[in-house]
């Protein structure tokens, strides 16, 4: 990535959000300001490559998203009136950030909590998300994600349709605790969806990178809310990580066996401030649990120095809260590193888990691994060739992939 | 802006309700409409049992029953003029029939800009 590219992506990150709702509240149109913006961002990446950095890239690209903006109403007709009497005015109205003091609350929080808006589809909250608020173009999010551009495209129309026509209003909701989750899960899948798609497929954007920093975004404008913390501290840890865990042809690695120097410690050390400010709020959740195991490894100098019992204790808290199969191996997979009696215990858990893991890799490695702890070295083969048939081939590997998408960071963090 | 709240419920989990419980979500729905009455611009209809529903589908072709074979059945409906779609699902989430089992308040915008048919 080039300088031009990096300050394109870190402005485009930045703005994009913050001008479709400049716009949505200047012309009244979601569908105009959302669009208007996607275009801004299109053109920006054709002509900075080609004609360098522009001077002031904030006020270039709200200059292009309000001149769209114009131009889409003119051509919808419908508001021909108010785009005339509007386009005397200043193109460079939409203060730029890099000219006004940020706002508070963030006034990126409005959009997001209409894009997580429980009225739309869940898949299209991603997909919208990730255009709207921070700005990805929809072929970006295609490749990413690994779906289908066009089908993508008409979920997002869709989505935006129903904004407008429903009366979905950008606005932080009155009910805040009861969709504050909604849009922590839409941040958490941005991040587990580029995880997987790490492997290198969209050049210009690090989603993972945008994920976290959306998350930090939430936690610092919603300070009092402590699994906006949690998960913003998770993903920094697990972004932290992000380098350690492809190998350069792509493949996972294995917690116990990523090289811990490539680990970005000061990403660390901040995620550590988020997780102590979550704490401080006295307010626990899934998130924050999650953020403090992998705190806890962050903190490991290796897989065998490892705080367990600590591990083993916030997985027991957290498989009260998320009962789910992955959880419980992983939590197993925990409780075995305590002694033999205690991976005796975990084989059992891990064999209750069968009926829903017994399609992944995981699981057979998992289950081989307590296998040999527990003196059943010919089980822990059989188990292990499972696995292997299960991960044999480059095909299966990328169904692996596949199910890592539904089945999130289960590397053995 | 004005949404369609239709009130929508199963009939056979409805069965299953008492005589008391069924007479004291009325007197409770009785009492929505006033404490409601600001926002309900048209107060609607409560509709005869599904039972009673004749449709005329495509073709002049005119059968008995409702328009579609689901479980769940509108019971009524009602016009509110309120704020934005959080408004209406606030108001929605307050409908006392909703305390019965089956029974589910689906939310529609109305088309008021008639603007784009010109």
């Amino acid at each position: 990535m080039t300088t031009s590219d990096a300050l394109l992506t870190a402005t485009i990150r930045e703005e994009s959000g913050r001008l479709v709702t400049a716009l949505y509240r200047r012309f009244g149109d979601f569908d105009v300001a959302e669009e208007a913006v996607q275009g801004a961002v299109v053109e920006a990446v054709t002509a900075w490559r080609r004609d360098g950095t522009p001077r002031r890239p904030a006020a270039w690209l709200a200059t292009a998203a309000q001149r769209n903006a114009l131009d889409l109403l003119r051509s919808r007709g419908r508001r021909a009136r108010v785009a005339e009497r509007l386009s005397g005015e200043q193109f460079d109205e939409v203060p730029p950030a890099d000219e006004v003091a940020a706002p508070d609350p963030d006034d990126r929080l409005p959009l997001l909590f209409a894009c997580c808006h429980p009225a739309l589809a869940p898949e299209a909250r991603l997909a919208l998300t990730l255009r709207a608020v921070i700005g990805l173009t929809t072929p970006q999010i295609a490749r990413a994600f690994l779906v289908n551009e066009q089908t993508l495209a008409q979920r997002i129309v869709r989505a935006k349709r129903k904004i407008v026509a429903a009366g979905i209003d950008l606005k932080v909701p009155e009910a805040l605790d009861e969709r504050l989750p909604d849009v922590l899960a839409v941040v958490y899948l941005a991040y587990n969806e580029a995880f997987v798609a790490s492997t290198g497929s969209t050049h210009d954007r690090d989603l993972g990178s945008d994920a976290a920093w959306l998350a930090e975004v939430v936690a610092d404008s919603l300070p009092d809310h402590a699994e906006a913390w949690g998960l913003a501290a998770l993903l920094r840890i697990q972004h932290g990580r992000a380098r350690a865990r492809f190998t350069p042809t792509g493949e996972l690695v294995l917690l116990r066996d990523q090289d811990r120097t490539l680990w970005d410690a000061s990403a660390i050390k901040r995620a550590g401030e988020h997780l102590e400010r979550a704490a401080s709020l006295r307010s626990p959740g899934p998130y924050q649990l999650q953020a403090a195991i992998a705190m806890c490894h962050a903190e490991a100098p290796s897989w065998e120095e490892t705080d367990w019992l600590q591990i083993v204790t916030l997985y027991g808290v957290l498989i009260r809260e998320d009962p789910s199969p992955v959880v419980r191996l992983n939590g197993a997979i925990a409780l075995a590193q305590l002694g033999p009696r205690q991976a005796a215990r975990a084989l059992a858990d891990v064999d209750a888990l069968g009926s829903s893991l017994a399609g992944y890799h995981l699981w057979h490695a998992t289950r081989a691994e307590l296998l040999r702890l527990t003196g059943r070295p010919d089980e822990a083969e059989a188990a292990d060739r499972r696995a292997l048939e299960l991960t044999g081939n480059d095909a299966e590997r990328r169904l692996i992939q596949t199910r890592l998408r539904r089945h999130p960071l289960t590397d053995g963090s | 802006m004005k949404y369609v709240l239709m009130f929508t419920h199963d009939p056979a989990q409805l069965a299953g309700v008492s005589e008391e419980d069924t007479q004291a979500v009325y007197g409770k729905i009785y009492a929505w409409f006033q404490e409601n009455a600001s926002v309900i611009t048209d107060s609607g209809a409560e509709l005869q049992p599904v039972e009673t529903a004749t449709t005329v589908k495509h073709g002049g072709v005119v059968v008995d029953g409702p328009f579609n074979e689901a479980k769940e059945v509108v019971g009524g409906f009602s016009v509110i003029d309120v704020p934005d779609m959080d408004a209406a699902i606030t108001l929605a989430k307050t409908w006392p029939h909703l305390e019965l089992p089956g029974v589910a308040v689906e939310i529609r915008p109305m088309v008021e800009d008639y603007s784009q048919f010109e």
